[in-house]
């Protein structure tokens, strides 16, 4: 096996007037959380059917761990795992017959298919309740059991489309717990897509941005934002005179000021540190209540990507 | 392969066993097939019921009304639920899916007309045997299970084409009826001709050969089973199903 775990070169897929996939070229290293980052529509869903040879390119190819998807695509199946935009699971069933029945195809035999549903459905707190039509089930839930439908059959690989959309912010919040937690103990590569900064954030070691189809950038989200985004840190207290102003702008890693209410926002260039600027501010009178340092969110990247990208 | 097609087979027909008698009614509706063709209507008939021939024609048109229920949903009623994909997602190949679905229907469909048949032979054991065991002529027997498969077999797989162009479950099931309803038109079609047409024609099936009748009616319908089974294997493609 190649530490490469996914390939593209140029994959283009076109829809009628549409160019879903606009040639995308990417190396996702195995074994890690890979996020593909884009809004809704800019083909993520796309991409993962291509990956999957669910669609076949219009040009360009893609090479999934080690197989070509135009020519191997049962190959590439046969080692994956996917939760894809629907969870798929089949709600005139029970829990445990979905697991059941995906077990079977993925040939676990019986006993070893009988300990992995009952690990994962334990891990993902569903034991109790494996019995029940998993129809009447909140979408949170029916979203864990595919999660763990998808990770079954221990595959090296993992494709998870927009895993969170849709549930509300606690359900959200506790399956990225569950994921990142998975993705660990499983040691496997997921390629999970999201429209979703905070849980590209939480959860990638790499991110790929995109855009109508085309990949603005590719990196860990520190590196984006460095390359981005800038470092902000707020200064609350009182007397923000003009020459302490000017004497903050005077330094090099100012990169801009703003006074808002009771407090002054500052742009700070990358890396920069806090406490010499809080001394000038001293030096010049400003009584310093608190100081509050933050990174660039990933969000700040993510639209500064997306308006160079409309210039 | 042939552990992938009884993976999806035990699958659907765990689906179809759910969602056909897990609810009352359900249950109930099972009960009422089961009491007109297994017990009024051989009440009703008497030992003729166990020994005319005729009876066989009977066996072959009732699958056609189970499959139909049923083989509408397996792959637009999949679309629609949104399980399709995940399925197409994984190792299985196209052939186990469509061979699983499509023997999924035929075990159904042929399961539930035989309970009938047994227990038709048992009402009318009950009711006329007067001491002795009554039994379906070997023939008879032969030809209802030859019937019953190859009827199955060719509503089944009729009905996945059908199920694979629709959009929609609903609209899947409308086209089936249409169909079923056709083949009801000789029967009806009969009714509506002159009397002397009509006994010319109930004339000529008495003196006719049943048996010869029966073979030639089972070589066309398996023909057409090898048809329509070819289509639906040629017309069953991963990326032609996701797209919509
Ligand atoms: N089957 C299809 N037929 C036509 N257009 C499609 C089809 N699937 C996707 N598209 C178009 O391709 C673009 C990308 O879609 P998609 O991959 O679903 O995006 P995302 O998953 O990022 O929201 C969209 O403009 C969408 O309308
Ligand atoms: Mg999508």
């Amino acid at each position: 096996m190649t530490d490469i775990a996914i390939h593209t070169e140029n994959l283009t897929r076109d829809f009628k007037t549409v160019r879903a996939v606009d040639a995308l070229t990417l190396a996702v290293p195995a074994g890690i959380v890979f996020g593909f980052l884009g809004p809704n529509g800019s083909g993520k869903t796309t991409t993962i059917r291509l990956l999957l040879g669910l669609l076949e390119p219009t040009t360009g190819q893609a090479v999934v761990l080690g197989h070509d998807t135009r020519t191997h695509a049962d190959a590439v199946r046969a080692q994956a795992g996917a939760l894809l935009e629907h969870h798929g699971l089949y709600e005139r069933l029970s829990a445990e017959d979905n697991l059941e029945f995906y077990g079977r195809v993925w040939r676990l035999p019986g006993p070893e298919r009988a300990a992995r549903i009952k690990e994962l459905l334990t891990q993902t707190g569903l034991w109790d309740r494996r019995r029940e039509t998993v129809g009447g089930w909140s979408r949170g839930m029916k979203q864990k059991l595919a999660v763990a439908r998808t990770l079954l059959h221990r595959p090296p690989l993992v494709f998870l489309d927009e895993p969170t959309a849709g549930l509300d912010p606690v359900a959200a919040a506790e399956l990225r717990e569950q994921l990142a937690a998975l993705a660990a103990r499983e040691g496997v590569t997921v390629f999970l897509t999201t429209h979703n900064l905070t849980e590209a954030e939480k959860l990638c070691a790499r991110v790929a941005v995109i855009r109508q189809g085309r990949l603005l950038a590719v990196g860990h989200p520190d590196e984006l934002r460095r390359g981005r985004g800038r470092p902000q840190a707020e200064v609350i207290g009182r007397n923000f005179s003009e020459a302490a102003l000017a004497a903050l702008r005077a330094r090099p890693e100012v990169a801009g000021l703003e006074v808002k209410d009771g407090g002054l926002a500052i742009d700070l260039q990358a890396e920069a540190e806090m406490a010499p600027l809080v001394s000038v501010l001293v030096q010049h009178g400003v009584q310093v209540e608190e100081v509050r340092k933050g990174k660039a969110s990933l969000e700040d990247v993510f639209l500064t990507l997306m308006e160079e990208e409309q210039k | 392969m042939m552990s992938d097609i009884w993976t999806v087979m035990r699958k659907e027909l765990k689906e179809i066993i759910t969602l056909g008698g897990g609810s009352r009614g359900g249950k109930f509706s099972y009960l009422i097939v089961l009491g007109v063709f297994g017990v009024f209507v051989p009440w009703q008939s008497g030992r003729a019921w166990v020994e005319s021939p005729m009876v066989v024609a009977l066996w072959a048109w009732l699958p056609y009304f189970y499959t139909a229920t049923w083989v509408a949903d397996s792959f637009a009623g999949e679309r629609e639920r949104h399980t399709l994909e995940t399925l197409l997602a994984s190792r299985l190949s196209d052939r186990a899916i469509l061979l699983g679905k499509l023997l999924a229907i035929m075990t159904y469909a042929c399961g539930l007309v035989w309970s009938m048949a047994v227990i038709g032979l048992i009402t009318v054991n009950v009711g006329f045997g007067q001491g002795t065991l009554l039994l379906y002529p070997p023939a008879t027997a032969v030809a209802m299970v030859v019937a019953t498969v190859l009827g199955s077999g060719l509503a089944a797989s009729a009905g996945i084409l059908i199920s694979l162009r629709a959009a929609t479950a609903r609209q899947a099931a409308q086209t089936m009826s249409l169909l079923i309803f056709f083949l009801f038109i000789p029967i009806f079609g009969l009714q509506l001709l002159p009397a002397e047409t009509q006994a010319q024609v109930s004339l000529w099936l008495e003196q006719a050969d049943l048996a010869q009748i029966g073979l030639l009616a089972g070589g066309i319908v398996l023909v057409l089973d090898g048809v329509l089974l070819a289509a639906a294997l040629a017309r069953f493609q991963r990326a032609r199903l996701i797209l919509d």
